[in-house]
């Protein structure tokens, strides 16, 4: 058990397979409040199966590992036996690189619903929302803020978004929730260059002490203004080698075949999960 | 299930007889002395009749109706009917002055009411207290309005009464006696229900609901409804309402019928949530004349079996008939709902959206007619029907029918069915929304395009019935 008072998150020896196949070969990482990880590697690498594994996925099953939650106070909390809501409501976030339509639902009637259970972690189904006034205060200040039109919220979820728009709305999200633990998943995918500087932005001016981000991406630019505390390399389902921001510079710069050289089991590995898929 | 329970306390608590806890026949100055008894036959009708004190061709005609309802099949499409016709009241008499009071009323239904937000007035009125008084000051000044304008709106049989050269004219034009079994039955011994004429050019801008009706005798079981929008003329009528409805009967019969003159406008709105013993077996219909539009909006929720399907006949060039129907069958109860448009005349315009909502085990059947007869060229139809199933014990049939006697048409035919995917739960349960909240939120939006269509008061009312259902705590 954990000696210090950091919050984290933290998963240790993580496996998990997919359809029987196995995706992760046990993954190590401890995420503390307020740090920026970034984590990189090839395509089928893995690295969004760990942001469903940690956000609890249903077909994402767990096959050994553990992924824990630390307070302030010490107290650890087992992840794996939350259901997705519940780990939201715990302070976990996941924001999808492909994320869901959901015909019909305004964004705003959305977020209001989910800012309530995060907020009121313990509400029971039918209890109150939380006061429309505040919501939508709330809700109007952090769009301005994300330099949105308010006419955005009115929209169905994710129903006719452009991939920006898609992705905007993950950031928005991730602005109403304010979890403790994000975990972006290429929220920088399918964006232009001044998209993804804008979301390198919003998500930096979000972000601060009190957010753990694990940042998956392939580009260096959504880190121009969120310089990762650390960087991992995931090859083969494993994270091989960590390191500074520096490590993200260079592999944004020289591609991956030192890694893949330097650990040939995972490269191995790689091919072999490259080939079934 | 609470709805099964409110029927029980309510025939509980209730020191009535069986023949006189009907509601919504509640009326405070009648003195009228019926003893009902069960069945039908000629002796009975003929007793409703008179009762009525009305006219003898009404009397003839239940009469006629009777004959042909004892001679018609029961359709043969549908659901199983399982009803001993010889085993219901047919005529319920209007309670006397013991009414009841709110503090009768069984708690289950008030804590429904309460948590659909029903204002205050229309729960008395909906649970059977005497919220007539309260109508009338609440809606005196309205119905004053209505009547300086021309409006009729009452109930039928008072309109067969006071007006009868426009029953004589209009009544069982739309829909004979001949039409089906169901009507036949309705027509014989039909009560209550709401009589609307809408005088030439008049338009009511507010829609017209059935509880501003003074002193009413309300709805039945077999109420007959009858609306005559005359020309350039417009109305929004609102029937019913998304509480809970409970009877002591497990029938209910009823008869529409519209006519949409020239230019006209009708919107006819129907949200119905019955108990889950009830056999809902509606014939509604509107005819549309020359660039008349006729919509009907058709919620159905509740019920053991709902066969439903309002129709738009457009007998005059440039009509438009437009269907939206939203069905939700949970455990045991079937909707058999859908829509019927006939073109019968060129450069005519029709559109059904249907969606249904199964749960539960429950089943929701689109039973649906496009009929574009001989000659009426240009016309257009379209057919949009959408089902969301939400478990692997429900289930959701399609039955589109489409008859083309025309070449130069154009009609069109989509329909959906869709499961609640895996991926679209784990992102909202992923924002924190329980299993549950995010199957509703799923819902909800699914009927989004049809409930933005109602009422504000309706559609709030509709999305909350929605959470109900979805909770398994009403139905």
């Amino acid at each position: 058990m954990s000696v210090d008072s950091k919050e984290k998150l933290t998963v240790s020896g993580l496996h998990v397979a997919v359809n029987g196949q196995e995706i992760l070969k046990g993954v190590d990482l401890e995420i503390g409040r307020g740090e920026i990880h970034a984590l990189m590697g090839p395509n089928g690498s893995g690295k969004s199966t760990l942001g469903y594994a940690i956000m609890g996925h249903p077909s994402y099953e767990v096959t050994s590992g553990t992924i824990e939650l630390v307070d302030a106070d010490g107290t650890h909390h087992n992840v794996l036996e939350m259901e997705p809501d519940q780990r939201a409501r715990a302070g976990i976030f996941l924001a999808f690189q492909r994320p869901m339509s959901i015909p019909g639902v305004r964004l705003a009637d959305f977020l209001r619903h989910a800012v309530t259970n995060i907020r009121n972690p313990d509400r029971k189904e039918g209890q109150d929302l939380i006061p429309m006034r505040e919501f939508r205060g709330d809700l109007k200040a952090k769009m301005a803020e994300l330099e949105m039109d308010s006419d955005f919220a009115r929209r169905y979820v994710n129903d006719g978004f452009s991939g920006g728009e898609m992705k905007r709305a993950e950031i928005l999200q991730l602005a109403m929730l304010r979890p403790r633990f994000a975990v972006l998943d290429e929220t920088d995918s399918g964006l232009d260059a001044d998209a993804v500087r804008l979301a390198s932005q919003s998500i930096a001016k979000i972000g601060g002490a009190d957010m753990g981000i694990l940042v998956i991406t392939h580009h260096e630019q959504l880190l121009e203004h969120n310089i990762p505390h650390r960087t991992h390399v995931m090859l083969g389902g494993r994270i091989v080698e960590s390191g500074g921001p520096e490590l993200a510079t260079e592999l944004h710069k020289q591609g991956y075949e030192r890694i893949r050289v330097a650990y040939p089991e995972a490269a191995a590995a790689e091919q072999a999960m490259t080939a079934t898929v | 299930m609470a709805i099964g329970i409110q029927q029980t306390a309510l025939q509980e608590s209730s020191t009535l007889a069986i023949g006189e806890i009907n509601k919504y026949d509640f009326r405070t100055n009648s003195t009228a002395i019926f003893k009902a008894r069960k069945g039908i036959d000629p002796e009975i009708v003929s007793q409703i009749s008179e009762m009525k004190k009305e006219p003898v061709w009404m009397r003839d005609f239940r009469l006629k109706s009777l004959e042909i309802f004892n001679s018609k099949p029961m359709p043969n499409w549908g659901g199983h009917i399982g009803v001993n016709f010889q085993d219901i009241f047919y005529y319920l008499k209007p309670t006397e002055q013991q009414g009841k009071t709110w503090d009768e009323v069984p708690e289950e239904i008030k804590k429904t009411f309460e948590r659909l937000g029903i204002p205050e007035a229309e729960r008395k009125y909906l649970s059977g207290v005497k919220a007539q008084f309260e109508s009338e000051v609440v809606y005196g000044s309205l119905q004053e309005d209505l009547a300086k304008k021309g409006v009729i709106f009452t109930d039928t049989d008072t309109a067969l009464r006071e007006h009868p050269e426009l029953l004589r004219q209009y009544f069982a034009t739309i829909i004979p006696s001949t039409d089906n079994k169901f009507a036949a039955l309705n027509s014989a011994v039909w009560s209550g229900g709401s009589f609307i004429y809408v005088p030439k050019g008049v338009k009511i801008d507010f829609p017209l609901q059935a509880y501003f009706r003074i002193n009413a005798e309300s709805m039945g079981q077999f109420e007959r409804t009858l609306i005559i929008v005359d020309e350039g003329a417009q109305v929004h009528y609102v029937e019913g309402c998304t509480a809970p409805m409970y009877t002591t009967e497990s029938l209910h019969s009823a008869v529409v019928e519209i006519v949409v003159k020239k230019h006209a406008r009708c919107r006819y709105t129907t949200i119905q949530n019955w108990a889950n013993n009830i056999y809902n077996l509606v014939t509604k219909r509107a005819v549309a004349y020359e660039g008349a539009t006729m919509e009907w909006i058709d919620g159905n929720l509740g019920s053991h079996l709902t066969m439903k399907y309002p129709s738009v006949y457009m007998v005059e060039p440039g009509a438009r008939g437009e269907i939206l129907s939203i069905a939700f069958s949970s455990a045991g109860q079937h909707q058999d709902a859908g829509a019927k448009l006939v073109h019968a005349a060129p450069n005519t315009y029709g559109r059904i959206v249907s969606k249904s909502i199964s749960k539960n085990g429950g089943r929701s059947s689109y039973r649906g007619l496009v009929r574009v007869e001989p000659g009426a060229k240009k016309s257009r139809s379209s057919v949009v029907c959408d089902a969301l199933i939400l478990d692997d014990k429900s289930r959701s049939d399609t039955y589109p029918y489409i008859e083309i006697e025309e070449q130069d048409v154009t009609v069109g035919h989509e329909a959906s069915v869709s499961k609640i995917g895996e991926e679209q739960l784990f992102y909202l349960k992923s924002r924190g929304l329980s299993e549950a909240e995010a199957s509703t939120m799923i819902v909800s939006g699914f009927i989004e395009p049809l409930v933005k269509e109602l009422p504000m008061e309706y559609a709030v009312e509709m999305n909350r019935l929605i959470e109900l259902q979805m909770e398994g705590s009403v139905g």
